[in-house]
């Protein structure tokens, strides 16, 4: 392969700056494998995250020449030749080169009210296939956090970080919502609280999603509707009136079950 | 409001990493934004040049026909020629019988969740693609009016499914041609293609999805909401194909009934 000047970020919370190393890449090399050469060479306190190098752990989150990606799942020869930019996620505070704070992502991971199934019934609880299917796509995320890195709601303007989830934590609410033995009801907590509508749906969080989850037209539009159901269509609210259904409130909702 | 108090707090702020600069992207991320921009503007400038024509968008039985351009279907109008009419006229109407109706449609693909997607990047720049800085200082989304009234889609959507239904008649209808009996002509094919792709478009609306069985949360319950959003989940992953084909083609009915109206083209009888 044609030799590459791979220009990577150093630096810290004090500040940083692109530095380049030379390379030659091998056949079927990853950018992660490129790294860790620069590492054993080049720059040994060149710091980065990583652990399965097999695209299931989500730890090598990065933006290879101004995209996020994956560095494990990412052969050289797939980029343009020349210089490749690899810059940590910048959505996130940086910690150093490579690694960022990705504490954001627990904080909400913790606002997800858990799963709250009824008493369990005589002969326990059962669920069919189709019902099980649907949930099972969003259970494939490996938390890279990519998505929530190229969303430009909190990408673009940090604020938002105080009341948005994130593309991230939008697909375990729809999994919770649609989950036919969860009797919670979030659509008001995701509305008031997690900022649903601030996604203006531009699909980016699709569109890097490693495992493919197809995270806007299956969790964040049926998510969307449900709250339009909740909120915004007369005929619905007309129809909870005549059928004395209710909605919980957001603070109702956001109570964790007893463990 | 905070109503969950987690053991993590949300920390804001922080030093990012990085350089300051919009993207570092190296590909021609701008390319997308650059063609919906030019079709949508394309298609909002002949569609409002074509609404206030007031002519020309009727091919009557003087040429053996019964054409209607999607644009003036229903024709409520009182100056509406006689044949295009849908059986109700709105009396005082003095202005183009198409400005009575296009809000709808118009309404239908404004609110649309993947025009919304394409004309958020394409227009807004919010942002003009992934991983590329949107040039607005603050964001709020579609939490705030008027941007909040998007979620009306649905509304726009029952509005669609009356439209997708006359504009079928109209297909129907135009096989039918004054004076010779019944055959097929390219215009009748135009139509139908028309209706077919508006169909296509509205069916695999995300909106529709929901309201067929994706807004249960148990499809064993309601097998036949299942099986609605089992044939409308394949659909719904064209959505994109059927909504730019169908706008093109709205556009493309109304040129073709255009041109045979004025007489500049003829409308071959084919069989």
């Amino acid at each position: 392969m044609t030799d590459v000047t791979m220009r990577i970020w150093r630096g810290d919370s004090t500040g940083g700056d692109f530095q380049d190393y030379p390379m030659t890449p091998n056949e079927g090399e990853v950018v992660l494998d490129v790294i860790h050469r620069i590492q054993a060479t080049a720059a040994p306190d060149l710091a980065c995250r990583w652990n399965c190098k097999a695209g299931k752990c989500g730890s090598c989150s990065a933006e290879i020449n101004g995209k996020p990606g994956l560095m494990c799942m990412t052969r050289m020869q797939d980029l343009p030749g020349g210089t490749v930019t690899v810059t940590p996620m910048k959505a996130f505070p940086i910690i150093r080169d490579l690694v960022t704070d990705v504490s954001f992502n627990y904080a909400m991971a913790e606002k997800v009210p858990a799963f709250l199934p009824p008493p369990m019934p005589e002969g326990g609880y059962r669920m069919f296939q189709q019902d099980v299917e649907r949930g099972q796509e969003f259970r494939k995320c490996i938390e890279c956090f990519m998505c929530q890195d190229v969303c430009h709601v909190i990408r673009d303007h940090e604020e938002n970080k105080a009341h948005y989830a994130g593309p991230r934590f939008f697909i375990r609410y729809a999994e919770l919502e649609m989950h036919p033995l969860d009797t919670n009801d979030r659509r008001e907590l995701v509305r008031e609280v997690m900022g649903l509508g601030y996604c203006n749906i531009t699909k980016c969080c699709t569109e890097v999603c490693p495992e493919h989850i197809h995270i806007t037209d299956n969790a964040i539009i049926p998510l969307k509707e449900r709250v339009v159901d909740a909120d915004y269509d007369p005929i619905a609210w007309l129809g909870r009136k005549i059928l004395r259904r209710t909605k919980r409130s957001a603070t109702e909702a956001a109570v964790q079950p007893a463990p | 409001m905070a109503v969950v108090e987690s053991s993590t707090k949300v920390v804001l702020g922080g030093t990012r990493g990085g350089p300051d600069v919009s993207t570092l992207r190296k590909d021609r991320w701008w390319l997308q934004p650059v063609i919906t921009t030019s079709v949508l503007t394309a298609f909002v400038i002949y569609s409002t040049w074509a609404a206030f024509q007031n002519k020309n968008y009727y091919v009557g039985a003087i040429f053996h026909r019964d054409l209607v351009s999607p644009f003036y279907s229903p024709c409520l109008a009182a100056s509406c020629p006689t044949g295009s009419t849908a059986g109700f006229i709105l009396h005082g109407w003095a202005l183009s019988p198409a400005l009575i109706i296009l809000i709808f449609p118009l309404g239908f693909r404004l609110t649309c969740y993947y025009y919304r997607r394409s004309y958020y990047r394409a227009f807004w720049w919010s942002p003009p693609a992934c991983a590329v800085a949107d040039s607005h200082a603050s964001y709020s989304g579609e939490t705030r009016f008027p941007l909040i009234m998007q979620n009306a889609h649905r509304y726009f959507f029952y509005a669609g499914l009356v439209f997708n239904t006359l504009l079928t008649y109209d297909a129907i209808r135009a096989f039918h041609q004054p004076g010779l009996g019944w055959g097929v002509t390219v215009g009748t094919v135009v139509l139908s293609v028309n209706a077919v792709l508006l169909w296509l478009y509205s069916l695999s609306c995300h909106a529709c999805r929901h309201l067929c069985g994706g807004g249960s949360n148990s499809f064993a319950a309601h097998p036949l909401r299942y099986r609605f959003w089992k044939f409308l989940t394949p659909l719904n992953a064209k959505h994109m194909n059927f909504a730019w084909s169908s706008l093109v083609f709205v556009a493309l009915t109304d040129v073709y009934v255009r041109l045979v109206a004025s007489g500049a083209l003829t409308d071959f009888k084919l069989f």
